[in-house]
């Protein structure tokens, strides 16, 4: 028979399994980790065992699939067993993406998302366009003399756009 | 029975994720194929979500697959709308060119009504229900967006954009009577707090639809004439070409994983 470890010592294990998934990035971009994206939430006690607590972007998200298999494959790499819990509330949102975070982005040449406005009381009010439109700084040149060319890019997350003074083209996070 | 409210919701959002990946690879425009393409990654993943929770409910060995792909025609719980081709009416034999007009139209009648389905489902008794209708609003918010945008182009667009949408308004309208007629799955999910009432979202569905007609110039067709019953397992001819497409793969391997 084993004694439960004291909780001190499960504290020490869950901050090394931190460290241990700190440097996961997402698999779409690379230059951000799943813990600055908010995908990483929790690492906690469950009634079988350690959990580790992920969260879905968007719902159809091809990349999760691949997220908790690289957090898996990290765990495994170390012989720490866990299981991986996907929680869908609080709902994720780019809200939780730090500065620096956002500033990578922004290096990688991906447009940060805009924190998201209130939202609309009554739900009605949402489809003026108008209301809906911030303006986007080129992760280029800085201009915000800019325009979407489309809402839907080549990941779920993103919005296509294009900087009216340099020309180049450019993703843009969306708030979600 | 409140496993089949998830099922109808689940299959709405299959069903009609499967339909416009029709476009995938075929969009008028690039920017409209991917556009497509993200459309029907949300509603599938809202599909599985969904189907998941029914699968918990159900028991029995039920999964997301087996629900998806080993249920048939008189299984699915979808409105008609979602299943009916891209086209204008046609007879059931005859084939036509994916009409853009169509799919516009449509997910723009169905986003103004989810919009406001989910606003609601955020507070279902049904906590998974719950946060998967708080995920699901804000990814309906963009394909409303994306709709309406479209829709008052076309509309307010040349003679030819405007005929076509109002030929594909005047043919889809009146498969939108469905949302308010009751069936014994939406009044029992209500009455145990899990689901709403869809006939309380009628009149800020019919705003929101006259604001963008009325942007689109478009004229509202008259109410009235068949309802449709594919909610209630009823479906029209199309279902079973979807799903046989859909399905076959699965039901050809399965056991296979990849």
């Amino acid at each position: 028979m084993t004694t439960p470890p004291s909780s001190e010592a499960r504290q020490t294990l869950h901050d090394c399994v931190w460290d241990l998934l700190a440097p996961l990035t997402d698999p779409e971009i690379p230059v951000i980790t799943l813990r600055e994206l908010g995908i990483l939430r929790e690492v906690r006690d469950g009634a079988d065992g350690l959990q580790v607590v992920i969260t879905p972007t968007y719902s159809g998200c091809p990349a999760m699939g691949q997220i908790e298999d690289d957090v898996k494959a990290a765990l495994d790499a170390h012989g720490i067993e866990a299981r991986i819990i996907t929680q869908l509330s609080p709902v994720w949102t780019t809200d939780w993406m730090q500065p620096e975070a956002k500033e990578k982005l922004r290096a990688y040449g991906i447009a940060p998302p805009h924190t998201r406005q209130a939202e609309p009381i009554n739900v009605l009010q949402f489809v003026a366009r108008a209301a809906y439109a911030p303006s986007v700084a080129c992760p280029q040149c800085a201009s915000v003399n800019t325009t979407e060319t489309s809402h839907f890019g080549s990941t779920a997350c993103k919005a296509m756009y294009k900087c009216l003074d340099c020309l180049e083209p450019f993703d843009y996070f969306k708030p979600y | 029975m409140n496993a089949s409210y998830l099922l109808h919701l689940a299959d709405n959002a299959l069903i009609l994720g499967q339909r416009n990946a029709e476009w995938c690879g075929h969009g008028p425009v690039l920017e409209e194929d991917i556009a497509m393409a993200n459309n029907s990654l949300d509603l599938i993943g809202q599909a599985r979500l969904l189907y998941q929770r029914a699968a918990e409910l159900l028991g029995k060995g039920a999964t997301e697959d087996s629900l998806a792909y080993f249920r048939d025609v008189p299984d699915f719980l979808n409105y008609t709308l979602l299943e009916l081709p891209h086209s204008n009416a046609l007879l059931p034999t005859a084939s036509s060119d994916r009409d853009f007009a169509t799919t516009i139209v449509r997910n723009f009648l169905y986003s103004a009504f989810m919009v406001l389905v989910w606003d609601k489902l955020q507070n279902s008794q049904d906590k998974q229900l719950a946060a998967i209708a708080a995920k699901s609003l804000k990814e309906v918010r963009y394909h409303l967006r994306h709709a309406r945008d479209w829709l008052v182009r076309m509309g307010d667009g040349t003679a030819e954009s405007h005929t076509r949408a109002q030929n594909a308004l005047n043919h889809l309208f009146a498969y939108t009577q469905e949302f308010w007629t009751p069936s014994a799955h939406e009044t029992a999910a209500c009455q145990s707090g899990i689901g709403i009432e869809p006939s309380t979202l009628q009149a800020d569905w019919n705003t929101l639809v006259d604001q963008a007609l009325a942007d689109a110039t478009l004229s509202r067709p008259a109410a009235g004439g068949f309802v449709s019953t594919g909610k209630q397992a009823i479906h029209s001819e199309h279902l079973g070409f979807v799903l046989a497409e859909m399905q076959s793969l699965a039901r050809a391997h399965p056991t296979a994983t990849w």
